[in-house]
């Protein structure tokens, strides 16, 4: 690891002053940026510690919506998320239970790791980032593989999801990883169905519109039978070919709608 | 189970509670007082032509000490190979030079260029990147096939080419295999791959120099089997140190399975610059330098013909392998595709004819030896498949044209070389049979299908030749080093017992196994015995842990000198008791005379010994200490019967372990509790090679299983329990014990039955699938199912 | 360089680190407690497995400085003063749960966490919860039965001698 200082705000105020100079990083649980630097293949002068502020940490009840403060963990989604239990159960399925002690939501967001499963339940809910500066819609979020609409510096400070009527998440375990080979989350509201997957994508999280438009007809596993996935763009690596994602993602999708509660 | 803790007890681990309690005292936890710190520049290409290392501008760096590349090694040798194989012309194998640290060229990622000694680690990282190179990216070859055709690009440009050795076995049964096979009713053919996997123990590899100006002593502590071993390949081939002033220290090691066999260049290197620099020289190996840097296992791709009669008798076998070497020789590398591998064909079967050809390749990947079993899971997972393959065609059960094959009757010279001194393989397939309930397995398969999934059963045998190994036997065989095991047994003058054993435990419980046995020699309690090994200044001569060797060549040696031990004590007792040494019995730490009620206990004896006022000093030499090394009459031959039953998910292809089932015969037992837990890891690993585990290069030669995120090692919820027995035991007839070895049964039964089971699935479901190459991943099945 | 203080196994200490020192470099390095071992640079293998007040993480990815005022526990505290194993400690020896010993105080502070939250898992229970602590040596049969025998669960009909 390359030298470094580390900073740790107690407000968001100082954070994202601190997070103002060049060359500062956000440290969420540091699950994944942590082993990034030790690598070396990140070079901060100054990671800011996001866990000691306060008000970025909880999770609390909006009318339908539920809110997850940035520096949650995903122990504490697992256990505290009850009003959305579909999103309870993929945070208790995110990584170990002593990476799930640390990584936080919003660290895992901002990474945009294109095989987290969290995007996966941010996308298919319709949730909105929040952040120290404005509101993202998650269909505005997630631009690509690592690659978020955050600005530098921007904090994410919650996010907030509509509780949906039914949802669930699938997740085939790449078996080296545990990251998602495929992961799709379906939930469906009043509007309709929507269909995350990751971890099947070179450009990241994506919608399955074809499915939705179909599980928003008939929720029911047997709606997709007819519908395949393309191939084209999918991730190609020594886990599965892009033809395996794809037939993954039909496949996930069918034991969501099938689990979902 | 004896109460007295001695042979057949599932003794609790004394070494237990030191691990337990974070008191481990393993290589990285050694600091010495001014230690400086190296970081290893690797290659970051397969294959490159060094124009220039300058290391001027890192140099300056802060807190650089030293920076070394291959002129600091001129004069120095490389890095030797211990077995020298001769070809099926009678040639020697072609041995190319494995530097220190990279002459010239670049041969594999990973390939060490350069070292920086630097004050801590992240200033050594500083400078290692301030090191200016200027390589020349040559062609890499990687798929071996490739690697031998003409013209390919040379991984050693000094060699005629990148075959190691065409190796023939045995040679002159070519012809008549040809013949067999020409003619048989029936000949079943199987092409595979045994895919290259990484040990990964999980400590990775560690070594610290130091250096004593004043008396020119070096010590070397270091994550090895066989600390022994590396004094003499380190010393007399590297670094021309002669064994007095070289100290090799192995503490507690944390898992090894053949990879912490060899000599690394590492070790080497900071025993060098230890000197060099004047100051204790550390480097601890990250997970990732551990993927290209540590030997690497199996990698061949083989093709195996089984020539059967009408009834399914076996008739001729004939295997041809591509065995891939890497991109240098490793320590034992040679021997492992040929001589641990060759010589096992016959299996647990009469097969009267066997031709095996090997081609060991050269490639511009990371060194490949032994990884546990080494060459012999190689040879039953061919044979137990081709098999399996054979009675699908024929339309017979498994286990009975298994069985219909089986040797029965002992000593057994096999046409491969070894003879097979004990063995009951129908004895070990019964009790698999009582263990796994078959009958059962209908109501299993249907219950499984309710549910949507395919089960599946596999059935294999396994024999391995373990007890590693005649010295003159392996000499004529290529060996540059014999593989006897010593041992000295300390009696102190109270009575209780020190032993220094040339055998290493690097998780195998020998500190707690080994008391046991002198316990039952000499009637006392295992606490009053205390095992010493891994540190060449404090134990005999001795070669080390592996290939199953440590109870049936080291516990055989700590048997010889007690028994010089108890001879020298029972002349004492006849003095002590007035008695002809010849009537003189020991039993329950009591020696009597015949006859009489004499007795005089065991702690009467020592100090009579080591205080030799009422002592024959004219007959006898006070003190009571003796060394005996053991050099092992024949190979020992562990053997079992697997099963294993799978569902497969057709939907995703993914495979579940159900069940597994080992029936192993092991002879004699030491510690059936440390048994059982060397056939649970031995068939993790098996499992992990057969389901998850894939060491994979791309075509330029990047490793892309790079890091656990690539490489899946086997987890705790891959894996079920596992029902293990060892109760038929048919006693090994030439070592003192009766014992076989046990650590690498479950890596080599394993794969087969998983292998086996996976495709009974299918082909129960209608697809006609007869091989799937491990790793048998999700992906692999779903996309063998889609035909 | 930073003062970092923390109480580790119930002793407070302090150390100046630089601020990347790792939270099981302080341990190991500034602090002599060998126990904790690193065993990858993924964050995986779970063998520097500690708890942060009361939290089983991965001191390989955690600073130091994160742990600034924490409690700590790690392996070297389990056993009692006098020497005696914890119930976890012992049911791990009864039961052969270890060989080289190297993921082992990871495995114990998983466990420890896992009955923390779960007194009595199920065998399914404890082996997803050890889906971050990597075994070489055992194939985790005994593992397992280990942490089921500390919850005092009966393992005999498991793979009996």
């Amino acid at each position: 690891m390359y030298e470094l200082n580390i900073t740790r705000p107690e407000t968001l105020a100082d954070a994202v002053e601190a997070l103002g100079h060049d060359e500062a990083m956000a440290l969420g649980g540091g699950q994944t940026l942590i082993p990034t630097l030790k690598q070396r293949l990140a070079n901060p002068e100054t990671l800011v510690s996001l866990t000691g502020i306060a008000e970025l940490s909880g999770i609390s009840r909006d009318g339908d919506m539920l809110i997850i403060g940035g520096t949650t963990t995903h122990a504490e989604v697992a256990s505290g998320a009850t009003d959305y239990p579909a999103l309870a159960a993929l945070a208790g399925g995110i990584g170990d239970p002593a990476v799930r002690n640390r990584g936080t939501i919003g660290g895992s967001l901002a990474n945009d790791d294109p095989a987290a499963c969290y995007p996966a339940a941010v996308l298919a809910s319709g949730a909105t980032i929040v952040t120290n500066t404005r509101e993202i819609a998650a269909d505005d979020f997630f631009e690509g593989m690592f690659t978020t609409a955050l600005h530098d510096g921007e904090i994410i400070t919650a996010v907030r999801f509509p509780i949906p009527q039914k949802a669930n998440y699938q997740k085939f375990d790449q078996p080296a990883s545990r990251f998602a080979l495929v992961g799709v989350f379906v939930a469906q509201t009043a509007d309709g169905v929507r269909v995350a997957v990751t971890g099947a994508s070179e450009e990241g999280v994506f919608r399955w519109t074809d499915a939705e438009a179909a599980l928003s007809a008939d929720f029911s596993p047997t709606a997709v039978d007819g519908l395949n996935v393309s191939a084209d763009n999918l991730i190609g690596d020594l886990h599965g070919t892009p033809e395996y994602r794809a037939h993954l993602v039909k496949v996930m999708t069918k034991r969501a709608v099938a689990a979902s509660g | 189970m004896p109460a007295d803790g001695g042979i057949g007890a599932s003794t609790k681990r004394r070494e237990d509670v030191r691990f337990l309690t974070g008191l481990g005292n393993y290589t990285d936890d050694i600091n010495i007082h001014n230690q400086a710190y190296v970081h290893f520049l690797r290659s970051d290409v397969a294959h490159g032509k060094l124009n220039r290392v300058d290391t001027r501008a890192a140099e300056k760096m802060p807190g650089v000490i030293r920076i070394f590349t291959s002129k600091d090694f001129e004069g120095v040798g490389g890095i030797p190979c211990g077995w020298q194989v001769t070809d099926r012309f009678g040639e020697p194998m072609q041995e190319p030079k494995h530097p220190v640290l990279a002459e010239g060229f670049v041969r594999h990622v990973g390939d060490p260029i350069a070292a920086v000694v630097a004050e801590t680690l992240e200033q050594a990282r500083d400078a290692a990147e301030a090191i200016e190179m200027d390589i020349s990216e040559l062609p890499a070859v990687i798929d071996m096939a490739a690697a031998l055709e003409d013209g390919a690009p040379k991984v050693h440009e000094e060699l005629s080419s990148n075959l190691c050795y065409d190796w023939g076995f045995v040679e002159e049964n070519s012809a008549a295999v040809a013949d067999a096979i020409a003619n048989a009713a029936h000949v079943t053919t199987l092409e595979l791959r045994n895919q290259r996997l990484v040990a990964n123990p999980m400590e990775a590899r560690v070594a610290i120099g130091d250096y004593n100006r004043a008396t020119d002593e070096h010590t070397l502590y270091t994550t090895s089997q066989n600390p022994h071993v590396i004094r003499l390949l380190m010393g007399a081939f590297v670094l021309g140190i002669p064994e007095h002033k070289l100290h090799v220290i192995s503490p507690d090691v944390g898992g090894g399975f053949g990879t912490k066999i060899f000599h690394y260049a590492e070790e080497a290197f900071c025993t060098f610059a230890a000197k060099a620099v004047n100051r204790p020289v550390k480097w601890a190996a990250t997970r990732s330098e551990a993927f290209m840097s540590d030997g690497q296992g199996r990698d061949h791709v083989t093709k195996i013909e089984l020539a059967l009669d009408k009834d399914g008798h076996f008739l001729a076998l004939r295997t041809d392998t591509l065995a891939n070497m890497g991109a240098y020789l490793s320590t034992f590398a040679p021997s492992v595709p040929t001589w641990l591998h060759g010589t096992l064909m016959a299996g647990n079967y009469k097969t009267p004819l066997i031709y095996v050809n090997v081609k060991a390749v050269f490639t511009n990947t990371v060194p490949v030896d032994a990884y546990r079993g080494a060459g012999r899971p190689e040879a039953s997972f061919q044979l137990e498949r081709v098999i399996d393959k054979a009675a699908r065609e024929l339309g017979m059960d498994p286990i009975e044209l298994r069985r219909k094959n089986f040797i029965t009757e002992f000593p057994y010279e096999t046409p491969v070389a070894v003879a097979y001194d004990t063995g009951d393989y129908n004895a070990t397939m019964d009790k698999l049979i009582e263990m796994a309930d078959f009958d059962g397995f209908e109501a299993r398969r249907e219950a499984s299908a309710k549910k949507g999934k395919l089960r599946g059963l596999g059935v294999n045998c396994y024999i391995e030749a373990c007890g590693i190994a005649p010295s003159n036997l392996v000499g004529q065989l290529g060996a540059r080093a014999g593989l006897y095991e010593s041992a000295t047994v300390r009696v102190n003058a109270t009575g209780s017992i020190t032993v220094m054993t040339g055998s290493h435990s690097h998780g195998q419980g020998h500190e707690t196994a080994f008391p046991q046995v002198i316990a039952s020699m000499i009637g006392i309690d295992a606490d009053q015995v205390d095992i010493v090994h891994g540190d060449t200044a404090k134990t005999p001569m001795g070669m080390g842990t592996y290939g199953s060797r440590s109870i049936a060549v080291g516990g055989s040696a700590m048997v010889r000198a007690a028994e010089k031990v108890i001879s020298k004590a029972k002349k004492i007792a006849a003095h002590l008791m007035e008695a002809s040494e010849g009537d003189i019995e020991l039993k329950d730490g009591q020696f009597t005379v015949a006859g009489t009620d004499k007795s005089v206990a065991w702690g009467d004896v020592t100090l009579a010994a080591y205080v030799p006022h009422n002592y024959p000093l004219e007959d006898l030499e006070p003190g009571l200490e003796e060394t005996a090394f053991y050099d092992p009459a024949n190979f020992t031959y562990p053997s079992g019967a697997y099963a294993c039953e799978v569902e497969v998910d057709p939907d995703t292809g993914k495979v579940e372990i159900c069940s597994f089932h080992a029936a192993d015969d092991f002879g004699n037992i030491i510690n059936p509790m440390i048994v059982d837990g060397q056939v649970h890891g031995g068939i993790g690993q098996g499992i992990g090679q057969a389901l998850l585990e894939n060491c994979v290069y791309d075509s330029d030669g990047q490793l892309l299983s790079a890091s656990f995120m690539d490489y899946a090692m086997p987890r705790a919820d891959d894996l079920p329990f596992y029902d293990v027995d060892h109760s038929c035991q048919t006693p090994c007839t030439h070592n003192p014990l009766g014992v076989k070895g046990c650590g690498e049964a479950g890596a080599i039964g394993s794969p087969p039955a998983v292998v086996n089971a996976v495709v009974d699935a299918l082909q129960r479901a209608g697809h006609d699938i007869t091989h799937i190459d491990m790793p048998l991943s999700p992906a692999r099945v779903w996309s063998a199912m889609q035909g | 360089m930073t003062q970092v203080s923390m109480t580790v196994n119930g002793e407070s200490v302090s150390g100046d680190v630089e601020d990347r020192t790792l939270l099981v470099e302080f341990l190991r390095e500034t602090l002599e407690l060998t126990g904790t071992h690193v065993g990858c640079d993924t964050s995986q293998c779970g063998a520097c497995v500690v708890h942060v007040d009361g939290k089983a993480v991965k001191s390989c990815t955690i600073f130091a400085a994160e742990a600034e005022g924490a409690e700590v526990q790690t392996i070297e505290g389990e056993a009692a003063p006098d020497g005696t194993l914890s119930t976890l400690q012992q049911a791990f020896q009864d039961n052969h749960g270890l060989q080289c010993g190297f993921c082992t105080p990871g495995m114990v502070m998983s466990a420890k966490a896992l009955l923390a939250e779960n007194p009595k898992p199920t065998e399914a229970e404890i082996r997803a919860y050890l889906s971050g602590n990597l075994c070489r040596c055992t194939g985790y049969h005994n593992i397992v039965k280990a942490i089921m025998a500390a919850s005092g669960q009966d393992v005999s009909s498991i793979a009996a001698e």
